[in-house]
């Protein structure tokens, strides 16, 4: 690979991402979202007639960008696309002008399952009062060297 | 992350929403909304796209956001226009990353404004058919070769002037677009102040065109930190809600601060008799500015106002082929897979 990833063959750069838990979660999704874009099926079975219009609504991607080996890929921002390959091209020319990655994974967006805001309070509430679950809450073993 | 978002805009009332009962769990929603908004401003915290945040906030930072992005896809025209006629390769060769910088910074900003509910190709729309407002000083031409000096060290310079505060916005995807455009410009204004200082050291005549340059620029470039503070309703309110967090005239007189002494080093002079440091306010001060000309400006009359949307107009009906094609393309890749897939299937 390239340093900055072939984007003639999208897929096998994300192979840590489970790509069929993508599909199930993208069709709930998919009405959700304002943002009008062809479905991936009906596109499929009328490549030619889909209208021009439509098409001009390209996806939103989610950019990963990660900055040198042994770091893990970062979210950097979004952008738009008709495929993953384009995607990836744009991803390029948008978010590493300069040198700030050696390896790139877009994702669709309305393929991220995202937890709720409004229910940041219970949703993240098991952790909290679980002090033991901190090295700083052992604190008799203060001073005992390499400990 | 933006198409996700889309879903917290506020939709039209469904018969259910009018029952009182309905309504009435709602009003409780919004005073939930509205105490944990409050809370995040008075701990100058930051709102992400799913949180609850009040309509007035909303539309005042998809018009700012909006319009900063206009202001740098148009922001590539005056630029872009000298790219054939830079004095050397190596010139060019900058000028096209920063025309390219300047797209780039469109783009972090469109999604931005994604965030908050409204699709890009709408925005597109909007500024296409002239209904969106940009900064006004792009519609300024650009005359000679240091005119491209003046728009990066005065345009460039109050831009990063502007913008530094605001990567500290209270709307973080706002926020975290201006981190990343703030890394980028600051090379854009050095390479301009290089560009002048080159041109000063010159012959008496690229000194002479420097100091023109800087003559046409420096008025429009104060002018780009907004109306005086007393003739700008939006202000205050952007200030408590953490937007903006200086007004007008604190960042101009800052600007013009550092433009005074820089404008040493080059060995120019800014055309402004009037500049002084006032040590009762610690401030500088500046001679008064024509604000009946940046209102004209801005209401679509200055001199290159139908030249940049119409310039705009033609680049996207010219790319149209392009994105048709690309997305013919990706259609037919699509086909082709899962006519694949059907056959392992088979």
């Amino acid at each position: 690979m390239s340093p900055h990833g072939n984007p003639e063959v999208p897929a096998s750069s994300a192979t840590e991402i489970d790509r069929d838990a993508q599909k199930v979660s993208a069709e709930p999704e998919a009405s959700a979202s304002t943002t009008p874009r062809p479905a991936v099926d009906s596109a499929a079975n009328q490549p030619v007639e889909t209208p021009a219009e439509g098409r001009n609504a390209w996806g939103l991607w989610e950019v990963f960008v990660r900055s040198s080996r042994g770091l893990s890929h970062v979210h950097a921002g979004s952008l738009h696309a008709p495929d993953a390959a384009m995607a990836l091209r744009n991803a390029r020319d948008l978010y590493t002008r300069r040198n700030e990655g050696v390896s790139i994974w877009v994702v669709p967006a309305d393929a991220i399952a995202a937890s709720d805001p409004d229910a940041k309070g219970s949703f993240f509430e098991s952790p909290q009062g679980k002090d033991y679950r901190h090295a700083t809450y052992y604190t008799k073993s203060e001073g005992v060297k390499h400990l | 992350m933006a198409a996700q978002n889309l879903q917290s805009v506020p939709a039209e009332p469904t018969p259910r929403e009018q029952d009182p009962a309905e309504q009435a769990r709602i009003a409780a929603q919004e005073a939930d909304g509205q105490a944990s908004f409050d809370r995040v401003m008075a701990e100058d915290s930051r709102i992400e796209p799913k949180d609850w945040m009040p309509a007035p906030y909303r539309k005042t930072l998809l018009r700012q956001i909006s319009q900063h992005a206009h202001s740098e896809i148009i922001g590539m025209q005056p630029e872009a226009n000298w790219i054939s006629r830079a004095p050397s390769l190596k010139r060019k060769a900058i000028l096209m990353a920063k025309v390219q910088d300047e797209a780039g910074h469109g783009l972090y900003l469109y999604s931005a404004a994604e965030t908050l509910g409204q699709s890009r190709d709408k925005m597109m729309e909007d500024l296409i058919a002239g209904k969106a407002r940009y900064s006004s000083i792009f519609n300024y031409p650009a005359l000679t070769w240091a005119d491209m000096g003046a728009i990066g060290w005065l345009v460039d310079g109050a831009a990063i002037c502007n913008q530094v505060p605001l990567c500290r916005a209270s709307y973080g995807p706002y926020g975290r677009a201006m981190v990343r455009i703030c890394k980028e410009e600051s090379f854009h204004q050095r390479q301009g102040f290089e560009i002048l200082l080159e041109l000063s050291n010159g012959t008496p005549a690229q000194k002479q065109m420097a100091q023109d340059a800087v003559n046409r620029w420096y008025a429009p470039s104060l002018m780009m930190f907004g109306p005086p503070d007393d003739d700008s309703p939006n202000s205050k309110q952007s200030m408590a809600w953490n937007i903006k967090r200086f007004s007008n005239d604190e960042l101009r007189s800052r600007f013009v601060g550092m433009m005074v002494e820089q404008v040493r080093v080059l060995g120019l002079t800014l055309p402004d008799d009037q500049i002084r440091f006032n040590e009762d306010t610690k401030k500088w001060e500046h001679g008064p500015l024509d604000w009946r000309e940046f209102q004209e400006v801005l209401a679509g009359r200055g001199p290159c106002n139908s030249q940049r949307l119409e310039r705009r107009r033609s680049a996207h009906d010219d790319g149209a082929w392009v994105r048709e094609a690309a997305a013919a393309y990706a259609d037919k890749q699509r086909a082709k897979q899962s006519m694949k897939t059907k056959e392992y299937a088979a």
